[in-house]
């Protein structure tokens, strides 16, 4: 579903957030990328989402080399994409379910398809009730699940995810990891960016650990953050 | 509500076709747009009035032109012929030629002003009394004051003024219509220097509606970005601004011409009353239909145009990432 090819990314200052890396990810796989901050998984899951590009190498999606995808293609490329962010990145002058039907909208969706998916979507992660409300007013965790919601509810093929549990609590984080599973269960591809490594061991995926914007050796796992 | 579960978690969005997409986009977006001009009243009204105000003023003097022309353009042939007969014709004679000229069809009527009435006239009215007492005889001639027929046209007045001139009697005729002819081609350049008006006063329109709408673009850059990062196309992103330079400029159409039948509306009466006094009956031209519609689609064209380039222009610098 997903291979890079000796992907580097080179930022003008000279710095390398990704150097010469190469990865595969199954379809239907559900894998975790990790590492210290800085590591480059932001910059991966970038490169994937193409909100930015390699300066080496190649990134190929679901058969596509994202190389290819003209500027005018993006929008389009990215609708079959599902998107996670860490701050949500929700619209605070529109409720809930406006947020979530939004992508189907751009799709060009009529408003009976767009009704019945949007609720689909909030029943999913358990906010049905909570259509009509502001996001403002809903919690980190429930604003969290309202941005899953928008971004599964084109049913997309490629879920990707960054740090989708970096501001919840642990019991949060599980929830949203248990939707992230049920998910894949359907045959979801996932890729998640994500500090937590406890819990991603409990859920036993595969994790891709980077350090430095290369694979870290296996055997020689990057020490887990020391909290004071 | 039943909700029905989708054990197939991933499917490509039902979609509608092209058309029905189109107009159900347009017609949601236009409606945003309208209620988002309606939630900010003062700041819409104050554009709406500067665009309405840039767009009455030459529609205004336009009209003005229009007016002057329409008021003036029956003076040329209402003008009267002076009709200066040689010094050698008597008064006898001078009232025979006027009997002549009566019979004509094309004239309505003609007075015979002897010489010694004219110079009482002209002694009464000039204050040059004692200089003309100077003067050993009379010097003026007998004069005929011809008045053309209404139903004359240009080339039928100037036949006429040929005629008049060619009788042997003649010694010349003068007819004071350079000055009319003077005062259309000063309205002819007048009409001409609105046209360039206007279009500078377009210009400043694309300028006003453009800033606007650049605030407008930079004041929702968040928001660009969010829906640019869920594959909004640049279409989508542009669209609401679009729509509402469109409406800005619509009523500030509106609005202008609503301002152009005021005016005229209140300036009907005193200028029919000061025309009327040199005049029959004369009434202000308003704007057409056709020149009304021109301000407002042009207002709205404008609009259309200037959201399209600060739009486009401000976008392409917002990209998520
Ligand atoms: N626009 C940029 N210009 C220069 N350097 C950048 C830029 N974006 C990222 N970097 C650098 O690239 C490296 C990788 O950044 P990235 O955001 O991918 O890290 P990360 O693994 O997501 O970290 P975190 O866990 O803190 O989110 C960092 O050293 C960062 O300083
Ligand atoms: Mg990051």
């Amino acid at each position: 579903m997903i291979r890079f090819e000796n992907v580097t990314r080179r930022f003008p200052g000279g710095q390398e957030a990704l150097s010469g890396l190469s990865l595969n990810i199954d379809a239907g796989e559900m894998v975790f990328v990790t590492g210290h901050s800085g590591a480059g998984k932001s910059t991966l899951l970038k490169l994937v989402a193409l909100i930015d590009r390699p300066t080496g190498g190649q990134v190929i999606v679901d058969g596509q080399n994202t190389a290819r995808v003209k500027r005018r293609r993006i929008p389009a490329y990215r609708r079959q994409i599902g998107m996670v962010f860490q701050d949500h990145k929700l619209l605070y002058d529109r409720p809930v379910f406006d947020n979530v039907g939004l992508p189907l909208i751009i799709a060009g969706a009529g408003p009976r398809e767009t009704g019945r998916r949007v609720r689909a979507a909030l029943e999913q992660v358990g906010l049905l009730q909570k259509e009509k409300r502001n996001p403002e007013t809903l919690s980190a965790g429930e604003q969290q699940r309202v941005g899953i919601a928008r971004a599964i509810v084109t049913r997309p093929k490629l879920l990707i995810a960054d740090e989708p549990t970096g501001n919840l609590d642990p019991d949060l984080s599980l929830e949203v990891m248990r939707i992230f599973r049920r998910f894949n269960e359907v045959g979801v591809t996932l890729m998640i960016a994500s500090h937590d490594i406890g819990l991603i061991d409990r859920l036993g995926c595969r994790r891709i650990e980077l350090e430095e914007g290369r694979l870290a050796a296996p055997g020689d796992p990057a020490e887990e953050p020391a909290w004071p | 509500m039943a909700v029905s579960r989708h054990k197939d978690a991933v499917a490509p969005v039902r979609t509608r076709g092209p058309v029905s997409i189109w107009f159900g986009r347009h017609g949601s977006t236009a409606a945003a747009s309208f209620r988002k001009l309606v939630r900010q009243p003062f700041s819409t009204l104050m554009i709406v009035g500067v665009i309405a105000i840039t767009l009455a003023i030459p529609s205004v003097l336009h009209l003005m032109v229009k007016n002057a022309l329409a008021i003036s353009g029956g003076w040329d042939d209402a003008l009267d012929f002076s009709v200066f007969l040689e010094d050698d014709v008597s008064l006898e004679e001078a009232g025979s030629v006027r009997d002549l000229i009566l019979q004509r069809a094309d004239v309505a009527s003609v007075t015979l002003v002897g010489r010694d009435e004219a110079l009482a006239e002209f002694r009464e009215q000039s204050g040059f009394g004692a200089a003309l007492d100077q003067l050993d005889g009379n010097p003026l001639p007998h004069t005929l004051v011809v008045r053309p027929g209404a139903l004359n046209t240009p080339e039928t007045i100037g036949l006429l003024r040929e005629e008049l001139t060619n009788l042997p009697e003649t010694a010349a005729v003068q007819v004071d219509t350079d000055w009319v002819q003077r005062f259309h081609a000063i309205l002819a350049i007048v009409d001409q220097s609105i046209g360039i008006g206007a279009a500078l006063l377009g210009l400043a329109i694309l300028v006003i509606i453009g800033n606007t709408i650049r605030l407008d673009v930079e004041n929702r850059r968040d928001e660009i970005e969010v829906v640019k990062l869920i594959g909004a196309s640049d279409g989508f992103v542009r669209r609401p601004f679009l729509w509402s330079g469109l409406l800005y400029g619509f009523l500030g159409g509106v609005l202008a011409v609503l301002l152009v039948h005021l005016g005229v509306f209140l300036l009907d009466e005193p200028v029919t009353r000061l025309a009327g006094l040199y005049r029959g009956n004369v009434e202000l031209l308003r704007l057409s239909l056709e020149e009304s519609a021109l301000v407002i689609g042009g207002g709205a064209a404008l609009g259309l145009v200037g959201s399209w380039f600060a739009a486009s222009r401000r976008m392409r610098a917002i990209e998520p990432g």
